[in-house]
């Protein structure tokens, strides 16, 4: 009996501790964007972050995103070919990329890439009291180290997303139309038709946005909540890439619940 | 920037109590630091020096007492005094706490670019002098990474006195270090100190290069000063705890064995189980 | 440790690409060039049923796009559906044209077709077409079939 009280005892601390954790976490969320103002005065703190958030993310993106692309060809060519519907292939490969695969697949990889990073970057900062000694010599951490980095994320990500899903249908043209034989006019004409800007390419550019604020709020807050050891900053790394890639999933569903159930 | 009043003491702890989860790690502290001093607080790993230092700095707010430099006190400042009170003090980490992303000139140029409107050319200059001063001009390109236990901290110190502050504060200044660096960093922080007209708090268990160094001392040991005096006093001094500690005696007041069951009966245990 | 320059230019060459990815997109994957910038006018047409037709369907003439499905709305008081289609500025119809739902294949979305009429007067802004024809529903399409057939039996069995 003790055994099982014992259980609830432990879930319901685990409950408690992450709703806990989830209130810290969102106060330093206010407090990041609070403190924002060094970014826009000194913008070159932020294109500093890009560039090793988004510039060395470029080649996993771009790379995934032509595999993706080319595999949705071969496997959307071998669909549609059984209804003899081959001629949409341009309307699967683009619509899949556009609405789902870009921003979701982007994220994924941009978490696991940058994100993770990101935390161990302010986590070692923070164990070495590099932070602590910025805040010593009266220049606001927050403002100079975690907010660049926060809103260098948010700007990565659509930007990512976009060339992913670009590079996926580029794949997709190159499997559908020069490999199997699909009629080039009917993959663009098809396709334009059927891919709207505001319904698929604006919600898939709002969804990477959500998307990039989610993965970038985890990753800084998981950075600067580490505990200062070796074990407290690569448990704080790993639960950076999970909590950013599950927090994906559910919002994809989410968003995507919300933006194409009237379609 | 507020203007320190020409009081004796420029800091002054009155009664400070700290506490954290619970713990109680400071219990009714008191000590004043004279203009121009520089003084060591001493003791045992976990006795609460750190914790004064960062109670000094205005980093932590005291529970219970008053913190006060140049008789304002810290914990009633806004934040920009507090960050206007810092710009004239430093703080030099244990290990240096250099920043990893920039070389040892930028660190060094850090509270000048930021705090400054000082041109290029002038910050160029004053970097170099600062890095002259501890010996490793010569170093100003490499980054910190490069750089060994001795030199990081030789930097960081140059780093801290940038700004030419008025108080210096030191946690463990000479752990980790091998001897020759260490009656260096003591040399140049008696030297900075009288140079900058500065005063500097010292905390540190390294009781051979402290006593030579410092002015005074307080000695601390489970959240309060048990003893303070001049250097001369202490070593000679015949307290059970001061004598241990200053002569590194293995038991005393501070006991050797880690509280256990008896001996005898803990090794009869293991048989029999 | 890079040169601020060179950092700065990577960022740059990268947000440079990404918007190039997202103009690549809106441009050449989507439907961005082809319509919303121009100029339209509104015109109302009352169905029966609408069947499957949604917002933003398109309104063809002669099998070209001229128009999109603007609004769809439910009149309470002649129990009909009422269409509003906005359609590009530079196609006029004549007031007696006709609106029919259509489907693209046989299985595909439904878009509005516009027949022509030989009114002289043209159709403006705020409008009504007056004939239409509703979509085809399916149930009701093989509720007929199955009562036609059943008629036949009848005659044949008597």
């Amino acid at each position: 009996m003790s055994a099982a009280t014992d259980v609830l005892e432990n879930l319901g601390a685990r409950v408690l501790g992450a709703i806990h954790r989830l209130g810290f976490a969102s106060r330093f969320l206010l407090l990041t964007l609070r403190n924002s103002g060094m970014c826009l005065r000194r913008f070159s703190l932020v294109t500093r972050e890009i560039y090793f958030t988004g510039v060395l993310s470029l080649i996993i993106i771009l790379v995934s995103g032509l595999f993706v692309g080319m595999v949705l060809g071969l496997q959307g060519y071998d669909t549609l070919e059984r209804y003899g519907s081959s001629a949409a292939l341009g309307v699967l490969v683009a619509l899949s990329l556009v609405r789902e695969l870009g921003p979701v697949v982007a994220g994924l990889l941009f978490a696991s890439r940058a994100g993770s990073a990101i935390t161990a970057e302010i986590g070692l900062m923070k164990a070495t009291e590099q932070l602590a000694a910025m805040e010593m010599m009266a220049v606001d951490p927050i403002g100079r180290v975690i907010a660049p980095r926060f809103w260098a994320g948010v700007i990565s990500m659509p930007l990512l997303a976009a060339m992913f899903s670009a590079m996926g249908v580029f794949g997709g043209y190159l499997v559908g139309v020069r490999l199997i034989g699909v009629d080039e006019g009917s993959f663009w004409s098809q396709m334009q038709a059927a891919v709207d800007f505001r319904e698929d390419i604006l919600n898939g550019v709002i969804k990477s946005l959500v998307f990039g604020i989610a993965v970038s709020w985890i990753a800084v807050f998981e950075g600067y909540d580490a505990p200062p050891t070796a074990e407290g900053v690569s448990g704080a790394t790993t639960r950076t890439v999970v909590t950013s890639s599950l927090a994906i999933l559910a919002l994809d569903f989410m968003l995507t619940a919300f933006m194409f159930r009237g379609v | 920037m507020p203007t320190i009043p020409a009081t004796d003491n420029l800091v002054e702890v009155e009664n400070v109590n700290f506490a954290y989860d619970s713990r109680q790690i400071l219990k009714g502290v008191s000590l004043n630091i004279r203009r121009g001093q520089v003084v060591a607080i001493m003791g045992l790993s976990g006795c609460g020096k750190t914790t004064l230092l960062r109670l000094i700095g205005g980093a932590l707010r005291p529970t219970r007492g008053e913190v006060r430099i140049g008789g304002k006190a810290i914990s009633r400042l806004s934040h920009e005094e507090l960050y206007a009170l810092r710009r004239r003090m430093g703080m030099l980490f244990q290990f240096g706490a250099l920043f990893t992303d920039m070389s040892c000139y930028d660190n060094v140029a850090f509270q000048m670019r930021e705090h400054t409107d000082l041109s290029d050319e002038l910050i160029d200059d004053l970097v170099l002098m600062k890095l002259q001063a501890v010996g490793l001009r010569g170093a100003h390109d490499l980054m910190p990474a490069e750089l060994s236990g001795g030199m990081a901290r030789r930097v960081a110190l140059a780093r801290t006195t940038a700004l030419d502050p008025m108080l210096i504060m030191y946690d463990e200044p000479f752990a980790g270090l091998d001897p020759v660096s260490m009656g260096v960093i003591g040399q140049l922080i008696r030297r900075l100190n009288d140079a900058l007209g500065a005063t500097s708090i010292i905390v540190t268990h390294d009781v051979a290069e402290a006593l030579d160094l410092v002015d005074y001392v307080y000695f601390m040991s489970e959240g309060a000063i048990v003893t303070q005096g001049v250097p001369d006093e202490l070593r000679a001094s015949d307290k059970p705890f001061v004598h241990q500690f200053v002569h590194g005696e293995t038991d005393g007041p501070m006991p050797f064995h880690y509280p256990a069951e008896d001996y005898a009966r803990d090794l009869q245990a293991t048989e029999g189980a | 440790m890079m040169k601020r320059k060179t950092l700065d230019l990577w960022a740059g060459i990268f947000i440079a690409i990404g918007l190039g990815a997202l103009l690549f997109l809106a441009l050449k994957v989507g439907n961005l060039a082809s319509f919303s910038a121009a100029e339209t006018y509104l015109v109302k047409a009352n169905f029966d049923n609408i069947g499957g037709l949604k917002k933003r369907a398109p309104v063809k003439s002669a099998g070209v796009v001229v128009g999109r499905v603007e609004d769809i709305g439910f009149d309470s008081e002649t129990y009909e559906a009422t269409v509003t289609l906005s359609i590009d500025k530079r196609y006029e119809f004549p007031k007696d044209t006709s609106a029919k739902i259509l489907t693209s294949g046989l299985l595909g979305e439904q878009y509005v077709g516009l027949t022509a009429g030989g009114d002289t007067a043209r159709l403006k802004n705020g409008d009504t077409i007056k004939i239409t024809q509703s979509a085809v529903v399916l149930e009701n399409l093989i509720s007929q079939f199955l009562f036609s057939k059943a008629a036949e039996g009848n005659k044949d069995g008597k």
